[in-house]
């Protein structure tokens, strides 16, 4: 067994897009959920129209890379709008039930025969990266983000972190949003604006008796951990192609996942949960293949693979009853039974 | 304590009505005026107010018994709820299709009679949510902690002075879920101060309260009249009424069936017979029969 190779891909996940992504929507559903106390269980469709709207934004219509994100960003605070506007003003539960629904129907509209022209339906979307992208289709017109990247090619870094100038370029990128988006939901949970949504969280009558417009406060919490969810979305599709396999329902559970192993009502929780959460996923999808190859454990490789979601789904349960506030969580600051 | 020394006294607004007092009587200066408010829940009327007007700068107690519709009334009057029909205005202004928080904003102020502690907030940051003039609590303006810092100092300066009246200055860094129901009482009052309102609706503010704390809260509320305020509250406690109210409305099966100054309304028929029973007066040990007193003497 090779227990230093294990270590070292599962290393590698630390500065991973997708744990950065993770991470940004993980953020997203600590605004809704840890301040706001807003339910939201289809970050997987913002996430999805930040995805998606930036490859379309570049094959459909013809932009610029950095103006195709703003189409990913502008579809979810549309998506956000449509969302709030009905269910903000009834009980919190009926957000949770309209929200899975409406990242489903997202999600089927992506696959659906119907629009391939646009989404690709089940093959997704690829070549919107520009030269050196993950796939052999060109670009159409110049200029992709990968064109953009002012980083000699070449191989840079130390090990586990070992890697050429693309992945680097996805990676600062990544951490530039991650650390501006940190840095703006740290501001924005520490001042009075964060005080109102933590007191609409606690009891929104109340807040409502003192004179705040709740339903504004609650729209403008649905927006911004809305477009943190599609920024995720961006940085996944700036990575790698776009499928509509990857915005299933189950991605959201996973970021719940992260999110509460670090702490819902914490602004660093979501990135220490996501960096766990994957390093974990990575750690256990490796070690028990490696396991059953050595005969230790009675199942094939892929099986033994399989077993870390049992894992995984066993953690989360642990953590909800026994750590409701996550690692950095202060345990009388958010625990779910009241 | 000087508060017995001040309670025991409170000096009555009288002559706040024109001409002869029946329920739904013109007052002489009214700050809230509901006429013909009704509130129907299915084939149930809990609300059906023909007229009714709260005299300003005076304490007004609004009494009847249970499900007489006294809450969803103050619920209608704040926003809280819509009537089917109905005026109703608060400074002469129409208060129909203004949401909830809007009247908050033009000084009319409520508290619950199940208590909204923030739980999970501080005391401060409680007080501090009650505050109507904060620039930073625009999303915009949130992010630049130089345009609403030295605010949020004042404000604090101010929160600090009410809860100390309060004597809740010592809590003020602790969740307010640590709070007993008492001084959740007094916190959620003490956070409806911080709106500068013109008019406090307190729904049942003692209920649940002992002794020694009701009679600082009663301090409180005469407090708010001293200032100028108008209060508004829902009580049962009828000893806390008569010592307080400067006029007393007396709701039954959604309607007014009486209205009047405490001691005049208390003797009412109809008051007795729908809402205090004709044993007020007497111990509970002699109405049930399982204590006899020795003498029948009041004391008050």
């Amino acid at each position: 067994m090779d227990f230093l190779g294990i270590l070292s891909s599962t290393a590698s996940f630390i500065l991973d897009p997708t744990t950065m992504a993770y991470a940004l929507a993980g953020l997203g559903l600590a605004i809704h959920f840890g301040f706001a106390g807003l339910l939201n269980m289809g970050m997987a469709g913002f996430m999805a129209l930040g995805a998606y709207g930036y490859a379309i934004g570049i094959l459909t219509f013809g932009l610029p890379w950095y103006l195709a994100a703003f189409v990913g960003i502008g579809a979810s605070i549309v998506f956000a709008l449509i969302l709030g506007i009905p269910t903000l003003r009834l009980r919190g539960d009926y957000l949770a039930i309209v929200t899975i629904a409406a990242a489903e129907i997202i999600r089927l509209l992506l696959l659906t025969a119907v629009f391939t022209d646009v989404t690709g339906s089940a093959d997704g979307l690829t070549g919107f990266n520009g030269t050196g992208g993950t796939v052999t289709n060109p670009t159409p017109g110049a200029g992709g983000f990968n064109d953009a990247n002012p980083i000699p090619s070449g191989e840079y870094g130390f090990e586990p972190f070992l890697d050429n100038e693309r992945t680097w370029f996805i990676r600062i990128v990544g951490m530039l949003i991650l650390v501006g988006a940190t840095f703006a939901v740290w501001r924005l949970v520490n001042s009075p604006w964060g005080r109102v949504i933590k007191g609409i969280r606690e009891d929104e009558d109340a807040v409502r008796s003192l004179g705040k417009n709740v339903f504004a406060y609650k729209m403008q919490a649905l927006v911004i951990g809305g477009v943190l969810g599609s920024l995720g979305g961006l940085l996944l599709a700036l990575s790698t192609n776009v499928n509509s396999s990857v915005y299933v329902t189950s991605l959201t559970f996973f970021i719940w996942t992260a999110l509460l192993l670090g702490g819902a009502a914490t602004v660093f929780g979501p990135l220490v949960g996501s960096v766990i959460f994957w390093t974990l996923q990575a750690f256990l999808g490796l070690v028990f293949p490696a396991l059953a190859k050595a005969g230790l454990l009675p199942f094939s490789g892929i099986q033994a693979a399989q077993i870390r979601f049992i894992i995984v789904g066993v953690i989360l349960v642990l953590l909800v009853i026994f750590r409701p506030q996550g690692i950095f969580g202060n345990k009388k600051e958010l625990t779910f039974v009241k | 304590m000087s508060s017995s020394s001040q309670s025991s006294t409170p000096i009555k607004s009288t002559g706040l009505h024109v001409g002869e007092i029946k329920p739904g009587v013109a007052k002489k200066d009214p700050i809230l005026v509901a006429d013909g408010v009704r509130r129907q829940f299915g084939g149930l009327v809990a609300v059906d107010v023909a007229h009714v007007e709260i005299p300003r700068n005076a304490i007004t107690a609004l009494i009847g018994p249970n499900g007489a519709g006294k809450t969803t009334f103050f619920n209608l009057l704040t926003g809280f709820d819509t009537p089917n029909e109905g005026k109703w205005s608060f400074n002469g202004k129409s208060l129909a299709g203004v949401s909830a928080f809007k009247v908050a904003r033009m000084g009319l102020i409520r508290t619950f009679q199940l208590t909204k502690a923030l739980a999970l907030l501080t005391v401060m940051d409680n007080m501090k949510l009650g505050s109507t003039e904060q620039p930073g609590e625009k999303l915009g303006a949130s992010l630049f902690p130089f345009i609403w810092k030295k605010k949020d100092e004042e404000i604090e300066t101010q929160a600090i002075e009410i809860l100390t009246r309060f004597k809740l200055d010592t809590k003020k860094d602790d969740f307010a879920a640590s709070l007993s129901g008492g001084q959740r009482k007094l916190l959620e009052m003490a956070r409806a101060l911080m709106t500068k309102p013109e008019l406090v609706m307190l729904d049942e503010p003692m209920a649940g309260v002992n002794p020694a704390l009701t009679e600082s809260l009663l301090e409180h509320i005469l407090n708010l009249k001293k200032e100028g305020m108008t209060v508004l509250f829902v009580e049962h406690d009828m000893h806390m009424v008569r010592h307080i109210a400067d006029w007393v409305i007396v709701m039954a099966e959604g309607r007014v069936v009486a209205e009047g100054a405490p001691d005049e309304v208390m003797k009412n028929p109809a008051v007795i017979d729908a809402y205090l029973g004709s044993h007020q007066d007497t111990d509970l040990g002699t109405v049930t029969g399982r204590i006899t007193l020795p003498k029948k003497g009041k004391d008050s």
